[in-house]
């Protein structure tokens, strides 16, 4: 809500800035968006009187104007709005003069004829289309006729106001009005202020007797009318006009208008009934009944809900309440009885209503936060009053009341040990106590118990620790002391799962993979690939998009579209990893368990080629590498083996490994299927994912230390031809097995299947490293062990020994 | 000619010739030739026994004296061969320093989780427990217990991803704080936490808005616990996070389960305070929003606001980053473009 600058200073005796000003408000009452002068950025544009005018030779739509701005001779200013006119009162942009959007007016000639400046419409100069009044929106905006040529335009137009923009918190529906602010700024600056009170001038006969009001005080806890007749409907006074427009509202005439202005001083929005197009003397506030429609003001139809709040008279809805009124009883030209309409609606039907007709206004917005139930006779009386001043209108002696249920004032207890104690301040009583009175509370002591009572209009304040707010606010944040938490001690430790998450990160960062964080949302089809589990899949019910409607079975997809987006952007070499959740659901129930995941992808090159190394693409047994180092650093107790896959259907079939602990599966690694990578439009990627929870579940090694043995180590090479079925973890684990007790390690050194080794067959090489830890070892026990192991090779493996 | 004088002769011409040798090969010639057991001096030597009893010593002594300079002089010729051999070879080896090291694979973590992590470690080093919760969560835990029951106007705030109608994408990580809250034994001790995580609204991804992003939360529950201890942990939170020289201020705000509400601004980066475009001329920046846990909270999750009560408040570390570090499109979080991803490499 825009609030003006100059409207406040009319109450409150203010010596700060606007900016200043604004500021304040956003340090203790509520945020600002914005801090605007509408004058600001607009140079030498001035009044101008039309002295003259004639058709353009050349145009059938321009017109030569002679424009008195107040010097010695006129200007002649080319013009080409449809309602210039001899006499007018005109805004004038002088040559070298600024207008809106920093656009620059020069002298120019328009057809062959010199015209010096422009006369402007308001859009030009920085007026919304919303607010402009109808009658000049296309065309040239007439001053009124008491203007001086020559004087600056923005006073006559309220230009050189400030306007602060608030927005209001939900909490906050009192600071959406004058009064509102004022009664905050009262507190904030800490003086008083008194709000007008409205004097009614009753002229007309018994209101009673013209109009009756069935009200479901349920619906609409409030509700009262009043009637003002003979009113003359006429644009407003300038002065109403520029409170209007300045706070986004377009005037539009007298009685439309001071519903308005009374909504943005009162915070009580009206509605202005034509009463002679009532079907009848009654008014009925209901449910709308099945099958009724409703025409509103801008025209639009509604078929209505029981569950929507309506006016109605003896035919039909008249109003959707709370929200809009109906076109047919709208205030028009032709209305001379005026029926004002001032009540409060029960906030969460109006919510309601406004969602379903998807009509957000004002007045909705209002009745939303909560209207101050006991001041809708003031800002009802405030209305009537206006009516008669400028519309000439005959209030109608009385109010007919339809419903009038004011709750009573919220009653606090409060004590200042407990001020103090949440705010950790030292404040005294005294102080407490003013802060409240100067926001209108009242306030009771009891030595330094308070009793505080609350002003309706304050419905946002219901418990002490909304009182504490307050004081706090107004006291100011800024002197709060500045403290850290004392009391008992805690511990501030990681469990042990979130240290190996930490370590897992840091190990996979450490083996040259960067950290992506993916979207967790995917598509039906990427939900369900490289699954690790079967199930269901988990769907969001209104997806923005089916790009993120399905939550992830799998992390590896969401590292394939960051490959692909890389990809897309002619980056090659790309190795990620991700630490994340996937969601597997079980068949009838609706909510997913979440399951921590690592998962890898590497495309292109680990290592970029240098001058002095070539680049070498990612292969299966370099991820390996990545993954064997990854599962070492995290030290699981048990065997770690790979087992070829070729079931995954989105993965390579013979460059695939399943990874088990113990026998026990956690998880896969291998070449992205072709189709697959086609399919996301990527190169060969190699991947892994492995369940991460099981990781961390799995018992652990501890770190010990071994002695590092004084006594020399003798290996023994072999090299053998086996059958290619036969695979390395065969040989090793026989070596192993039957290696006798000084072996200590076996490690591949060669494997060649090349043109010198037969059909069918390959050829590996190991390096067997004997060692005793408590003497030297003589070189006939290794070759007898050696040999031993050579024979089981032959025997066993069916291997040549070469 | 003497004994002596032979010996002076051999001495000065063992000299000439070790300084006449020019590699190792010659030096070692040298030495056989001069001190071998058929050389020279060996030979004079073995006329001896002919000069007097007094004369053999005084001779002999003339005799080792000259072998052992010659020797030394042998082992210093020998050195400046090696020497020079060694420099040789090094002056060959020369190579170009300014050529660039080898590259070694070396991945970074991504530039929230290094703010996550910063976050982490501050709040651990003050005692509190890192807590994930789910990221589908019920409804009552991410709306109710945090005083936003169904028909609450807030909850248009925020627009949600629903499941189904009780189970939703959860907007916040306030849901953990909830769950904490009904489990935790407060004779055992405070309760001081922070939750970190993903969380997920339903917005259009563009470059201010993602359907996804992170958020820590932090809770602390006592008996004592005041509105200047949120003040002061905010300040230490801002300085850890961007530097001492900036300031903390806080301005009333609305959450629904935090009464006193508000949110903090920290001194503009862009300018220092002076004003600036990217503030919008105050010369603050809006970080984080906070308060005094609402009573409401407390009671639901089945703590007695009359004994207990204390702060919490949220940061969005995907904020932070684009603040701190000037990132334009919050979409660079999650596409992952490795060019992207690498830039936050500053361990120093
Ligand atoms: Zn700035």
């Amino acid at each position: 809500m825009k609030i003006s600058y100059n409207w406040i200073k009319e109450y409150l005796d203010l010596n700060v800035k606007p900016a200043d000003l604004a500021e304040k408000i956003e340090r203790t009452s509520v945020e600002v968006d914005d801090v605007v002068k509408p004058s600001d950025g607009l140079k030498k544009i001035v009044v101008g009187h039309v002295l003259a005018i004639e058709a353009h030779p050349d145009s059938d739509h321009l017109h030569i104007c002679q424009v008195d701005v107040g010097e010695d001779e006129p200007l002649q200013i080319v013009c080409g709005a449809p309602n210039i006119a001899k006499g007018q009162m005109v805004i004038v942009a002088l040559p070298g003069s600024r207008i809106a959007d920093n656009v620059k007016i020069k002298k120019s000639k328009m057809r062959g004829i010199p015209s010096a400046g422009m006369i402007c419409a308001l859009q030009e100069i920085g007026f919304s289309d919303d607010v402009v009044p109808k009658d000049y929106v296309d065309g040239i905006y007439v001053l009124p006729a008491d203007a001086t040529p020559g004087d600056d335009v923005y006073d006559y137009l309220g230009m050189n106001d400030s306007l602060i923009d608030l927005d209001v918190t939900p909490n906050r529906g009192d600071m959406l009005s004058l009064n509102g602010t004022l009664r905050d700024l009262a507190a904030i600056y800490d003086q008083p202020v008194t709000l007008d009170q409205p004097e009614v001038k009753e002229t007309g006969a018994a209101i009673a007797d013209q109009l009756a009001i069935h009200a479901n005080a349920d619906l609409a806890p409030q509700y009262r009318m009043r009637l003002v007749k003979q009113v003359k409907i006429a644009p407003s006074p300038m002065w109403l006009q520029i409170r209007l427009w300045n706070a986004d509202y377009r005037p539009i005439n007298n009685v439309v208008d001071i519903t308005n202005y009374i909504m943005l001083k009162y915070g009580q929005p009206l509605h202005a009934f034509d009463y002679d197009k009532f079907a009848g003397q009654d008014v009925y506030v209901r449910n709308a009944k099945a099958g009724e429609k409703l025409t509103t003001l801008d025209e639009g139809e509604h078929d209505l809900d029981e569950h929507d709040i309506v006016i109605a008279d003896d035919q039909a809805p008249i109003a959707l309440a709370g929200v809009m009124g109906g076109l047919t009883t709208s205030i028009t030209d032709e209305t001379t009885t005026v029926a004002i309409e001032a009540a409060v609606f029960e906030h969460d039907h109006i919510r309601k209503a406004a969602q379903r007709h998807n009509l957000h206004t004002d007045a909705s917005q209002r009745f939303e936060r909560g209207v101050n139930r006991a001041g809708v006779q003031d800002a009802l009386d405030a209305a009537a009053e206006l009516m008669t001043n400028l519309a000439d209108g005959a209030v109608q002696a009385g109010t007919v009341i339809g419903s009038d249920n004011v709750p009573k004032p919220t009653v606090i207890p409060l004590s200042l040990a407990h001020v103090n104690a949440v705010l950790g301040t030292d404040l005294e009583l005294a102080k407490v106590v003013h802060i409240l009175e100067s926001l209108g509370f009242t306030v009771t002591t009891a030595g330094e118990d308070m009793t505080v009572t609350v002003p309706i209009r304050r419905n946002d304040i219901h418990i002490p620790a909304d009182l504490l707010e307050e004081i706090a606010r107004i006291y100011g944040y800024d002197d709060l002391p500045t403290t850290l938490p004392t009391g008992r001690m805690t511990m501030g430790t990681l469990t042990s799962a979130q240290k190996l998450m930490r370590s897992t990160r840091h190990s996979l960062e450490g083996l040259g993979l960067n950290q992506a964080i993916s979207y967790a949302l995917t598509t039906t089809d990427k939900a369900k690939m490289f699954m690790m589990q079967p199930s269901e899949e988990t769907k969001l019910a209104w997806p923005m998009s089916v790009d993120h409607a399905v939550l992830r079975m799998n992390v590896i997809t969401g590292l394939l579209d960051d490959i692909a987006y890389n990809t897309a952007r002619k980056v090659k070499d790309v190795a990620l990893y991700e630490q994340g959740r996937v969601f597997y659901r079980e068949a009838g129930n609706d909510r997913p368990s979440e399951e921590e995941h690592i998962a890898g992808a590497v495309t292109g090159t680990l290592m970029p080629a240098g001058w002095n190394q070539p680049a070498q693409d990612v292969d299966f047994y370099q991820v390996k590498g990545i993954v064997a180092a990854y599962l070492k650093d995290m030290a699981i107790n048990g065997d770690v083996t790979y087992e070829a896959n070729a079931d995954i259907p989105e993965m390579h079939p013979g460059r695939t490994a399943d990874i088990l602990v113990h026998g026990h599966r956690i998880g896969f690694m291998g070449q992205v299927h072709p189709t697959i990578a086609k399919k996301f439009k990527i190169g060969a990627t190699y991947v892994f994912e492995l369940n991460l929870q099981a990781i961390i579940d799995m018992p652990k090694q501890e770190n010990q230390y071994d002695v590092i043995s004084r006594y020399p180590a003798i290996t023994r090479d072999i090299a053998m031809l086996v059958p290619d079925e036969i695979s390395n973890d065969q040989i090793v684990a026989l070596i192993e097995k039957r290696g006798g007790a000084f072996l200590q390690s076996v490690k591949l050194f060669d494997v060649y299947d090349g043109v010198k080794v037969p059909k069918g067959k390959k050829s590996l090489a190991y390096t067997l490293t004997y060692q005793d830890k408590h003497e030297t070892l003589v070189d006939d026990a290794v070759t007898q062990a050696f040999e031993k192991v050579e024979k089981r090779l032959q025997d066993d493996l069916g291997a040549e020994i070469r | 000619m003497s004994l002596k004088d032979k010996l002076d002769e051999l001495h000065q011409r063992g000299l000439a010739e070790i300084k006449k040798s020019t590699d190792l090969k010659d030096v070692n010639q040298v030495r056989v030739s001069l001190l071998g057991k058929k050389g020279p001096i060996t030979e004079v030597l073995r006329g001896m026994r002919d000069l007097d009893a007094e004369e053999r010593p005084k001779v002999g002594a003339f005799a080792n004296e000259i072998r052992d300079d010659l020797t030394a002089a042998l082992t210093k010729r020998r050195e400046e061969l090696e020497n020079a051999v060694l420099n040789a070879r090094l002056a060959n080896e020369k190579i170009d320093v300014t050529l660039p090291g080898t590259p070694v694979a070396k991945g970074e973590p991504h530039v929230i989780q290094q703010i996550i992590d910063q976050i982490e470690d501050l709040f651990l080093g003050m005692g509190y427990q890192v807590l994930s919760g789910p990221e589908v969560e019920e409804d009552k835990y991410n709306f109710e217990m945090m005083n936003l029951p169904k028909n609450h106007p807030a909850r248009d705030m925020q627009d949600t991803f629903y499941i189904t109608k009780e189970i939703l994408m959860r907007t916040q990580t306030s849901p953990m704080q909830a769950r904490t809250l009904e489990t935790h034994d407060f004779s055992q001790g405070p309760l001081k936490m922070i939750s970190p995580g993903v969380v997920y609204r339903r917005d259009t991804d563009d470059p201010t808005h993602s359907h996804q992003f992170h958020q820590v939360e932090g809770l602390v529950i006592d008996k004592h616990i005041t509105m200047a201890d949120l003040k002061g942990t905010l300040q230490v939170l801002a300085h850890e996070l961007f530097g001492d020289k900036f300031d903390v201020r806080l301005r009333p705000s609305y959450f629904p389960f935090t009464e006193p509400s508000v949110e903090a601004d920290i001194t503009c980066f862009n300018c220092g305070g002076k004003g600036c475009k990217v503030c919008k001329n105050t010369g603050w920046i809006e970080v984080l929003g906070a308060g005094m846990v609402h009573p409401n909270v407390l009671k639901m999750a089945g703590v007695d606001p009359d004994v207990y009560g204390g702060f919490a408040f949220g940061v969005g570390p995907d904020r932070f980053a684009m603040l701190k570090y000037g990132v334009d499109d919050i979409r660079n979080f999650y596409l992952n473009d490795v060019r992207f991803l690498t830039q936050f490499t500053k361990k120093g």
